[in-house]
């Protein structure tokens, strides 16, 4: 009986907390179908006209191709680097790797705007800010920390007497990368990716700075169209950016069950 | 001829006294083998300051089975990594069939190893696993498919062929990376504690399993392990290592019977140490003086002891015969046998032997266990017990 109360407030707490997290944030796809011109919750009636509007833009449609563009180039950039980067780490594991630890994670934990500011000026004096490589480049290192996270704790599933009995039997480093190493390590590069990808896709600030009048991302559309002209086709472009990052995140959801089925037991 | 010998031997390694059947084993090798599959030459290695290993020499025939023996930190799996590749020796050498290999990364040395954990590659099948090797090789698919066929077939796995290893037991996968070194006809195999991962009731049965699998294909082996039951049970010859350094290599029996130091005598099986002192001998026997209190007894000359010279007699419990004081009364001692006396201060029954701790003169402990159940009632605790034993049991090993 009291179990049962018990499991009853459990559950009301749980859904108590998940819609603080999530309602305000899905109280935009409602909006995003309304029939009406302005944004009103609840709508006020339903159809697709602002999904039409946006696909006939070409602002929009611009941004959302420069964006997927910017996505995928940093999604591989960043996934290869910080692959490499955490195997690094994790065959080193001498003190003297702490600070590079440090150094490629700290885009974490460095305020955005800061991160920003030094892209901005540094890029400015290389000639590519404004430019699609700039953007590239700093969402890369954006990016980077989520990718070495990732991977380094798959890493933890590789047990070292894998390669040295690759090596033993016959295998050359590079074999012994793609046979024995990655195939393990999989999940976690895979899950990299959609992380880098996701960052790159919802990157504003950096993004604001270094992108131009022929340069935009969805998200500094988005940012620009806020402040000027407000109308539910923001609501339609941010339920995409949603769609796209749901589904990410259930890639990697369903890439860490695999991880476990397959390693773990 | 070989498969003959082979077959001969196995038969043998279960009958029980080790003492008759190694022999064979070895003339066997020697009429069938030509020798030198490996040669490990004065070999150091340091660790900072710590010697893991110093001037480690021996010799491997091919077809052989040696196990390298040893408390952990002796050095044998320090000499088992060098060997593989993994780690490279500070001096000395090691080659197979005449070719040194120190300069040979692992991946082109054609050595099959075994890990303790078995090393399963964990997204591979039994057969892709098996095949690994081969891959590496680039042995066609047709070849490819034969040998891992076969190979299966040996280690008996040919209907989990398309299992995962987790989908295995513990046997079971071990066999696995059995199979897996041996596929590609390498001319060493290297198992790291195989018995490691496994429970006891399984030990004994795959340490059979794999002497008949290396025997069926051939495989010159290199085990190693810290459990001396197995290294008896597996081994053509075994390595004894302590500090570094093998302390003997020789076969089973020759280790069990002639231990040249007391660190060999104590490791392989139970025995009795008693320190004494070389008496001026008569004939071919010398009479020693145990721990100055005790009787002299005879012992076999072993040659280089002279007299007053310090030295430690090793006697094996299972040489000693417990005889209670009306018997030994009864039946005299001969020229060739100790006899000491002492008082029973433990004792315990096991079914096939029974085992008594005996105080002798100065208040040593000796250990006895003897076959004859039925005299364990004439043993009571508190009782004088008389121990003999052949003069050819007691080895004399020089110091103390």
């Amino acid at each position: 009986m009291t179990s049962a109360i018990g499991k009853l407030i459990f559950w009301a707490l749980v859904t108590c907390i998940g819609a603080f997290l999530l309602l305000p944030t899905l109280v935009i796809v409602p909006v995003s179908f309304t029939s009406a011109s302005v944004i009103d919750f609840p709508p006020a009636g339903w159809s697709l006209q602002w999904y039409r509007g946006l696909l006939s833009a070409p602002v929009w449609r611009d941004a959302i191709v420069t964006s997927a563009n910017v996505a995928v180039c940093v999604a591989v950039a960043a996934t290869v680097l910080g692959t490499f980067a955490a195997i690094g780490l994790h065959r080193s594991n001498a003190k003297h790797m702490m600070p590079v630890r440090v150094i490629l994670l700290s885009p974490l934990v460095t305020p955005s705007i800061v991160l920003a500011i030094g892209f901005f000026f540094v890029f400015t004096k290389w000639g590519i800010a404004g430019e699609f490589l700039g953007l590239v480049v700093a969402h890369t290192v954006i990016a980077l920390p989520f990718v070495v996270i990732s991977v380094s704790s798959a890493l933890h599933a590789l047990n070292p007497n894998w390669e040295l009995a690759a090596k033993g039997l016959g295998s050359g480093p590079v074999r012994s990368f793609f046979r024995v190493v990655l195939p393990v390590i999989a999940p976690g590069v895979a899950a990299g990716v959609v992380f880098a990808f996701i960052t790159s896709w919802d990157e504003v600030v950096a993004a604001i700075f270094l992108t131009n009048a022929d340069l935009r991302t969805v998200p500094v559309e988005v940012w620009g169209q806020v402040r000027a002209t407000l109308d539910p086709s923001i609501a339609a472009i941010g339920t995409i950016l949603i769609a796209v990052s749901v589904i990410g995140l259930g890639c990697i959801y369903l890439l860490q069950w695999r991880q476990n089925e397959t390693v773990g037991s | 001829m070989k498969q003959l010998a082979r077959s001969h031997h196995s038969s043998l390694a279960l009958a029980s006294d080790a003492g008759e059947q190694r022999p064979v084993r070895t003339q066997a090798n020697a009429m069938t083998q030509h020798p030198g599959a490996l040669q490990v030459r004065g070999i150091s290695k340091k660790f900072g300051s710590f010697s893991a290993l110093s001037d480690v020499s021996f010799d491997l025939k091919k077809g052989e089975f040696l196990t390298m023996l040893g408390p952990s930190g002796s050095g044998k799996s320090t000499t088992l990594k060098i060997i593989a590749g993994f780690l490279d020796p500070d001096v000395g050498d090691v080659s197979v069939e005449g070719r040194s290999l120190v300069s040979t990364p692992p991946n082109k040395r054609n050595i099959g190893m075994v890990f303790q954990d078995y090393a399963l590659f964990p997204h591979m099948s039994v057969a892709k696993n098996v095949a690994f090797p081969l891959e590496c090789r680039r042995v066609n698919s047709v070849q490819k498919k034969k040998r891992v066929e076969r190979i299966l077939q040996v280690v008996g796995l040919e209907a989990m062929a398309d299992r995962l290893p987790r989908q295995l037991s513990g046997g079971q996968q071990q066999r696995v990376a059995l199979a897996r070194a041996l596929v590609f006809e390498p001319e060493l195999v290297l198992l790291d504690e195989p018995m490691g991962a496994l429970d006891k009731k399984l030990r004994q049965t795959m340490q059979f399993e794999i002497m008949r699998i290396v025997r069926e294909v051939g495989a010159t082996v290199i085990s190693v392990t810290h459990d001396q039951e197995e290294a008896l049970v597996m081994s053509d010859r075994i390595a004894l290592f302590n500090e570094g350094r093998i302390e003997q290599i020789g076969a089973p029996a020759e280790l069990y019977e002639q231990p040249r130091s007391q660190f060999v005598a104590d490791f392989i099986g139970e025995s009795n140490l008693l320190s004494a002192h070389v008496l001026p001998g008569k004939t071919s026997a010398m009479l020693v003086d145990c721990d100055k209190t005790m009787d002299a007894v005879p012992v076999k000359s072993s040659g280089s002891a002279r007299e007053g010279d310090q030295i430690t007699l090793v006697v094996r419990p299972d040489r000693i015969h417990p005889l209670t004081v009306e018997r030994a009364r009864t039946s005299p001692k001969s020229a060739e046998e100790a006899e000491v006396q002492g008082i029973v201060r433990e004792r315990v029954y096991l079914g096939t032997e029974f085992r008594m701790l005996v105080e002798v003169a100065g208040g040593k402990m000796l250990k006895v266990a003897d076959k004859n159940v039925r005299d364990f009632g004439s043993f009571q605790i508190g009782s004088i017990a008389c121990l003999r034993w052949s003069q050819d049991d007691a080895v004399a090993i020089a110091g103390h």
